[in-house]
């Protein structure tokens, strides 16, 4: 006689040994450290505080660990612990002019007051493999880079053009920066809570959107303004003291990207702004960010809404990947009952047809 | 962090608060989809955590907790689920549909009647009724207060056009208290039914989608259809063939390669107890 499935909860015991075993691997080989992930493998660890929204590149790492270098997995793991924590408030808003910068870069004019500083990229890097990489010998010794930071206050780019009245000036939400992490995200959303949204959102994601923007799906017409990356004091006012301190430092990168103009009868044409900002080094996400931010405002510059990029609540409600991996692996939940339903009526729906069909041959 | 510094049932009391408050909102206004501002749990989108967060919000130490998925106490989701609250709230938990004061559930309402001194609560992926023929929340947001549901009888229409029936089999849309057409959860139709002038509270939690909703206990809940085409639910031409019941929805066992099957009930609690009491095929 049958006997009921039963067992889940062994199942599902033995399913966590298993991958715990595989998450070690060969214990012959040593286990990877923390610091070995957060000192060298720098940027899955920016990718996962930004899109895990926190920053604390210990848990990032351990994240990282834990989730066998699965990045989505990762950031949950980040998210969902996050999420447990008190809120002390909010901090003052960054000053990201005062950057201590390590890099900083821009595309739109030659020569910039400040320079033009390459700091640690890729970007001019031929992408051959380095077998002096291979071993786990003492790496060749690395020779001393010069001085690769500026600690003076560098004037940002976007204003240099803002002086001439050439650049639209930036402006603020009226009650402050929404929060939507506390209340739920409602449309039409405004460019506060779609700048925190895409911030959290995948890379990827932001990618393909920015892409296709480039490719005519509500073309921009941008140009990297600047792109600046370096350290950047975190302010916080405690209530019992009113008035703000320093309470850390934090690296980010932000990129402000020019686009193209509008005027009305009131204002003669200006360039328009797309802003993008991340924890970390996170070049690739903040100028995705900046290119759809700027799509997402069509509406507010009184452009056609035609493009995916340009749609609020296609591009808001999919960008987080938490959420996405979640509902589309729930498809590997037993879904029995409803599968049940629909053999049901399509049995019955097949009974009736070939029943018309042989009434008709008699 | 260990699971001793995680407070009572995992979420912080702030966070219960304003879950509470929507709740509250949910009760006063059957079937209205209110937004919350849904946390992210340690487990994923789409696997329950609006449900878990409903619950979470409820919960008591002094209640009995019950969790089950496609009407079973031991499908791996529900067993995930009920070890997360016995972690961490302690809470007593059993498979006795009787025994329960919360019973979370995804996919089924259990074969036995419900109590008024208990609370019902579903597990919810997509709380908007009408967003597979309108995908805009913008839209169907204006489309439920101007209480515009014609879309949804058209589509039903064509369903019958096209298949002579209405081809709905789960999550089948009902109307509350004759005014918001909701989403009961992908519950088969078979369960719809029970949803009316239930003694007990059903809440439905929609984590993904920040949306908590209501039926309040004996509340008005009709299927939509029509007059020539009134509702139905699933039959099945034989009971189950373990305890014999021919009144329970029926899952259906592949038993062989060669087409064998056979039916047995979805709910197990109830099939279990019909056992005992010395039912058989």
């Amino acid at each position: 006689m049958y006997v009921a499935v039963k067992g889940g909860e062994k199942a599902i015991d033995a399913a966590h040994l298993l991958l715990a075993e595989e998450r070690r691997g060969n214990a012959a080989i040593p286990a990877i450290g923390l610091e070995q992930i957060s000192e060298q493998l720098t940027l899955a660890v920016d990718r996962v505080m930004n899109e895990g929204s926190l920053y604390d590149r210990e848990w990032a790492a351990l994240a990282i660990k834990q989730a066998r270098g699965d990045m989505i997995e990762a950031i949950f793991l980040v998210r969902a612990s996050r999420t447990t924590l008190s809120r002390f408030g909010y901090s003052e808003p960054l000053d990201t002019g005062a950057m201590r910068v390590k890099r900083r870069v821009s595309a739109a004019f030659k020569d910039i007051p400040g320079g033009q500083i390459l700091g640690p990229t890729f970007d001019y890097t031929h992408r051959l493999l380095d077998f002096s990489l291979a071993g786990t010998a003492a790496d060749p010794k690395a020779q001393t880079a010069p001085a690769d930071s500026s600690d003076t206050p560098l004037p940002r780019v976007l204003d240099l053009l803002g002086n001439e009245g050439l650049i639209e000036q930036p402006s603020a939400p009226d009650a402050g920066p929404g929060d939507l992490t506390q209340d739920p995200l409602d449309f039409p959303a405004g460019r506060d809570l779609r700048l925190q949204n895409l911030a959290r959102g995948d890379e990827g994601f932001l990618l393909a959107l920015a892409y296709s923007t480039q490719r005519g799906y509500g073309r921009t017409h941008p140009f990297a303004g600047e792109i600046r990356i370096g350290m950047v004091e975190v302010s916080f006012t405690p209530e019992e003291l009113g008035f703000a301190i320093v309470i850390g430092e934090i690296m980010v990168t932000e990129c402000e990207m020019i686009n193209q103009f509008k005027g009305s009868s009131g204002i003669p044409p200006q360039f328009t702004r797309g802003y993008g900002l991340g924890f970390g080094q996170c070049e690739r996400k903040a100028m995705a960010m900046a290119l759809v931010d700027r799509s997402l405002r069509a509406g507010e510059l009184g452009e056609e809404r035609v493009a995916p990029a340009q749609d609020e609540e296609f591009v808001l409600a999919h960008s987080d990947n938490v959420q996405a991996t979640g509902f589309v692996e729930h498809l590997k939940l037993p879904h029995y009952v409803d599968f049940q339903s629909e053999l049901v009526m399509l049995r019955r729906m097949r009974a009736d047809i070939l029943k018309g069909k042989r009434e008709a041959a008699e | 962090m260990t699971a001793q510094s995680y407070n009572f049932a995992y979420l912080n009391e702030q966070t219960k608060r304003m879950i509470r408050r929507a709740i509250l909102k949910a009760v006063a206004i059957p079937g209205y989809q209110v937004p919350f501002a849904s946390r992210e749990m340690p487990m994923p989108y789409g696997w329950g955590t609006g449900g878990v967060q409903v619950t979470a919000a409820i919960l008591t130490p002094d209640d009995t907790l019950k969790v089950i998925d496609q009407g079973a106490d031991d499908t791996t989701n529900a067993v995930s689920i009920r070890k997360f609250f016995e972690k961490t709230a302690g809470v007593p938990t059993t498979e006795r549909t009787g025994e329960a004061s919360i019973i979370q559930t995804r996919h089924r309402i259990p074969e036995k009647a419900l109590r008024d001194d208990q609370i019902i609560v579903f597990q919810v992926p997509i709380p908007e009724p009408l967003r597979f023929l309108e995908p805009r929340e913008t839209e169907t947001r204006k489309m439920h207060a101007l209480e515009e549901y014609g879309v949804m009888h058209v589509k039903l229409y064509e369903d019958i056009a096209r298949y002579g029936q209405i081809a709905t089999t789960y999550a089948y849309p009902a109307k509350v208290g004759d005014r918001y057409v909701f989403d009961p959860s992908p519950i088969p139709k078979f369960d719809n039914p029970k949803l009316d002038d239930c003694p007990a509270l059903q809440l439905f939690g929609a984590g993904r989608e920040k949306r908590i909703y209501a039926v309040p206990p004996h509340t008005k809940v009709k299927s939509l259809d029509f007059e020539d085409h009134p509702f139905e639910v699933q039959r099945w031409d034989e009971p189950c063939a373990i305890c014999g019941s021919r009144e329970s929805f029926l899952d259906e066992i592949v038993t062989d390669d060669k087409g064998s099957r056979m039916f047995v009930c979805s709910d197990t609690d109830y099939c279990a107890e019909r056992q005992r009491a010395g039912a058989r095929p």
